[in-house]
């Protein structure tokens, strides 16, 4: 400590595991030089749920719920992403009224999360009401959830093959309702920051990382949108009919704090348009697809029926038979790039489920991030990537 | 012997009045905070959570006076009580009202008078800054000491602004005993329009009092300036390792600093007990009017219109209606008058202050610490000097024209 002079010293300080703003569990190492921060280093593990082991030890329909608990802001997007995989695996497809709702659901799943996210991201900013505004609407948001699946968070409303249940009554109405309200709260969160001298000043230029280096960390979603890169699942590698819907993939170049933002609220907007199409073309139909020995039968056939008896009997005792092999699927979860591989050895067992999810790659540009930049900088930074911490800890 | 008699009497009623406006300040800024956001606030502990600061003195004085191991005992112990004693001084200077007669004792309303009060305002804040920056570096903790080291620069900053800012309307008024300040800005131009430091004339103080207001934020450590407690990037900021008493100690010193800035700016920009208007034109009614309009709202939702769900309102509105009415009954007895009215209009401006304090509380997010630094320096600072300069030269300018 002696030979060091006084000026050089650094200090260390551990942000989290146990931080106001660090969202959940994450403990970041930062090397201060005063409030400069000079280096930052994220660490993750703290909220290891093991989901991806546990998942070898159930059946494929028994996953559905688990997937839920990785991403528990954005708990439809894992649903669908696991139930696609699943469904391209066994050669099912599921009909344009499960379809319709999918997209309709995971829209709206997308504007729960960035709910949430613009909330606390104020919130670490300071500005403490645009939370419980945020709250306000995600309640109505969450009750469209209930209606559908029973449950508020943890949804599990899509099965493989098609959907839990049909539309519940007035849900569709509900769905109505909330698209005709949301657009003006949108602009009332936008009169609130963005005619802030004080928002502007702590959002604009900071945070940036070269493009190459959010490339190369693994970064998707509204992170690399708001560098300039328009990659959007939704748009390049089209799942769930996502090409039957009209939408831009809203893109900013600044590649700030203040970008991501924007990018985030303008998304919003764009989930709202595409829940109107999907509102409005909503098709009529089964909601399950006809496979017999995937879909569990409906109640009524199952009393009546032998045939669906048995496929009740052996759906529900041995689980559905998958052919053996492998298969990834994308999807484009409110936070970036989700994939799930998953390994078929032909039993009723996954073999092996794996998620890529996007904010495991997100939470790794922290360190460049924050370099540089103040300790307050570090809070903005982190709010912006969106990261949930069950996402990164599997 | 008297006098012994009289001001004793006059610091336990001040004294009582202070520590329950600041206890209730509390209860206020969670009411306001949380209407602001979709909230209720406080409302099990009594009527409408009226008891809540009660609860929560009693609360934190119940709890243990933890010392960690790893603080320096003697400043970690005595941070917070320099900081509370500093805040509490400066209110024994400060004017409530004119100098009244009750039961033939001619007095001020006000403990002191003495003829430097807005130096020694002054002087006491900047001592003020002892008690944050003490405890946050006895404290031994990462955060605590950024967020003594935050404050300690950020306080230094905004005195400066803050005292030119003051030196403005001292010219104009020319003195710096706050009362004789007050009763210089009595009177009025045109017969309507006050003359608070505000209007006042050659060079009205509007600038000066704006920045007088941003700097107090500043000294108070309220959002947008609350970097020192920044609860987002600093955990607790200099108060992460106190607990029981000595965390209430530093809550208090905040409140307080909070009205005794709130009351200075009263009484230097905002003509002090001074009415809006003339009283000829009935300004002195203006308690008893609004006082009645609160009672007959009360009774109102009470008796017709009580909230769904929460029957005690049809009992404790119409009671708090009869407390208004009785209150604004005090207002027309013409012994009291002459006391009360300017305790209204004094506490009215320095309410709608705090209150200002509150809303800003609910709507803005915080500086960055560098921003905050240019802010003061490349902007507040300047503005203030111009603006003395220019009241300097309107001041000479008048005086060579008498």
């Amino acid at each position: 400590m002696i030979e060091t002079p006084a000026s050089t010293r650094k200090m260390t300080l551990n942000m989290g595991p146990q931080h106001p703003s660090t969202h959940g569990v994450l403990r970041v190492v930062l090397e201060l030089d005063g409030e400069t921060v000079v280096g930052a280093q994220p660490e993750i593990g703290f909220l290891h749920t093991g989901i991806e082991k546990q998942c070898e030890a159930l059946t494929y329909p028994q996953v559905i719920p688990l997937t839920d608990r990785v991403d528990y802001l954005a708990n439809l997007s894992n649903n669908l992403c696991y139930v696609l995989a699943v469904e391209k695996l066994l050669g099912v497809e599921a009909p344009p009224r499960a379809v319709w709702t999918r997209v309709l659901l995971t829209e709206l799943t997308r504007i729960n999360s960035h709910l949430v996210w613009l909330g606390t991201h104020a919130l670490d900013m300071g500005a403490m009401s645009m939370f419980f505004y945020c709250t306000r609407d995600r309640e109505e948001l969450l009750k469209i959830f209930e209606m559908f699946s029973g449950q508020r968070l943890m949804t599990s409303y899509f099965r493989i093959g098609g959907l839990a249940l049909d539309h519940p009554r007035g849900g569709l109405e509900a769905c109505h309702k909330f698209i005709k309200m949301f657009p003006s709260k949108i602009d009332e969160y936008e009169t609130l920051l963005d005619n802030n001298p004080i928002w502007k000043s702590r959002t604009i230029g900071v945070g940036t990382v070269p493009v190459e280096t959010l490339l190369a960390m693994g970064a998707t979603g509204p992170m690399i949108r708001a560098a300039g890169i328009p990659w959007d699942a939704r748009k390049d590698e089209p799942y769930s009919g996502y090409q039957n819907f009209e939408f831009d993939v809203p893109t900013r170049t600044e590649n700030d704090v203040y970008a991501r933002y924007r990018v985030r609220m303008e998304e919003m907007r764009q989930s709202l348009r595409i829940m109107k199409q999907a509102l409005e073309g909503m098709p009529e139909g089964p909601y399950q697809a006809d496979a017999p020995k995937v879909v569990l039968p409906q109640r009524e056939k199952m009393k009546t029926q032998m045939e669906a008896l048995i496929y009740h009997f052996k759906i529900v005792t041995e689980g559905v038979r998958v052919p053996p092999g492998e298969v990834y699927q994308v999807i484009e979860s409110p936070r970036g790039e989700l994939g799930y591989y998953i390994v078929s050895d032909g039993s009723s067992k996954p073999f092996r489920v794996h998620m890529r999810t996007p904010s495991f790659g997100n939470i790794q540009t922290l360190g460049v991030m924050c370099e540089g930049g103040l300790i307050a900088d570090t809070v903005a930074s982190m709010g912006s990537m969106d990261f949930v911490l069950g996402d990164t800890d599997r | 012997m008297n006098f012994f008699l009289i001001s004793l009497l006059k610091t336990a009623i001040v004294a009582g009045a202070f520590m329950t406006t600041l206890a209730y300040l509390q209860w206020i800024e969670r009411k306001v905070l949380a209407h602001i956001q979709l909230r209720l606030g406080p409302y099990r502990v009594g009527f409408n959570g009226l008891l809540q600061p009660l609860a929560d003195v009693v609360k934190l004085a119940t709890k243990e006076g933890f010392v960690p191991s790893h603080v320096n005992t003697f400043f970690y112990v005595l941070a917070p009580f320099l900081a509370v004693l500093f805040a509490l001084i400066s209110v024994c200077v400060i004017p409530f009202g004119p100098s009244v007669e009750i039961f033939g004792v001619r007095t001020d309303l006000g403990l002191a008078d003495i003829n430097i009060g807005v130096l020694f305002v002054l002087a006491i804040s900047s001592v003020g800054v002892y008690g944050i920056a003490l405890g946050g570096w006895a404290s031994n903790n990462k955060y605590s000491l950024l967020g003594g080291l935050r404050s300690s620069a950020q306080m230094i900053s905004y005195e400066l602004p803050m005292a030119i800012a003051l030196a403005a309307p001292l010219l104009l008024l020319n003195d710096l005993s706050l009362r004789t300040i007050v009763n210089e800005q009595a009177g009025f131009y045109l017969g309507f329009i006050p003359r608070w430091s505000v209007f006042q004339m050659p060079f009205p103080q509007i600038v000066s009092f704006l920045i007088f207001l941003v700097s107090a934020f500043a000294e108070t450590n309220r959002v947008p300036f609350d970097l020192p407690e920044a609860e987002n990037e600093l955990v607790g900021g200099f108060h992460t390792e106190y607990s029981s008493l000595n965390f209430a100690a530093f809550f208090m010193a905040e409140y307080a600093n909070m009205i005794t800035v709130t009351c200075m700016a009263t009484a230097l920009f905002l003509g002090g007990w001074q009415p809006l208007w003339p009283s000829e034109f009935g300004s002195d009614f203006v308690p008893v009017i609004l006082l009645l309009a609160g009672a007959a709202m009360l009774f109102y939702h009470g008796v017709f219109e009580p909230i769904q769900g929460r029957k005690w309102d049809r009992v404790s509105f119409p009671a708090f209606g009869a407390i208004f009415a009785g209150l604004a009954l005090l207002f027309l007895i013409p012994v009291l008058k002459p006391i009360l009215v300017p305790l209204f209009w004094f506490i009215a401006k320095t309410g709608i202050l705090l209150f200002l304090f509150i809303w800003v509380r609910g709507t803005l997010p915080r500086f960055r610490y560098d921003q905050l630094m240019n802010f003061t320096w490349k902007f507040l600072f300047p503005v203030a000097i111009v603006n003395l300069l220019v009241t300097a030269f309107a001041v000479a300018l008048q005086g060579q024209k008498n």
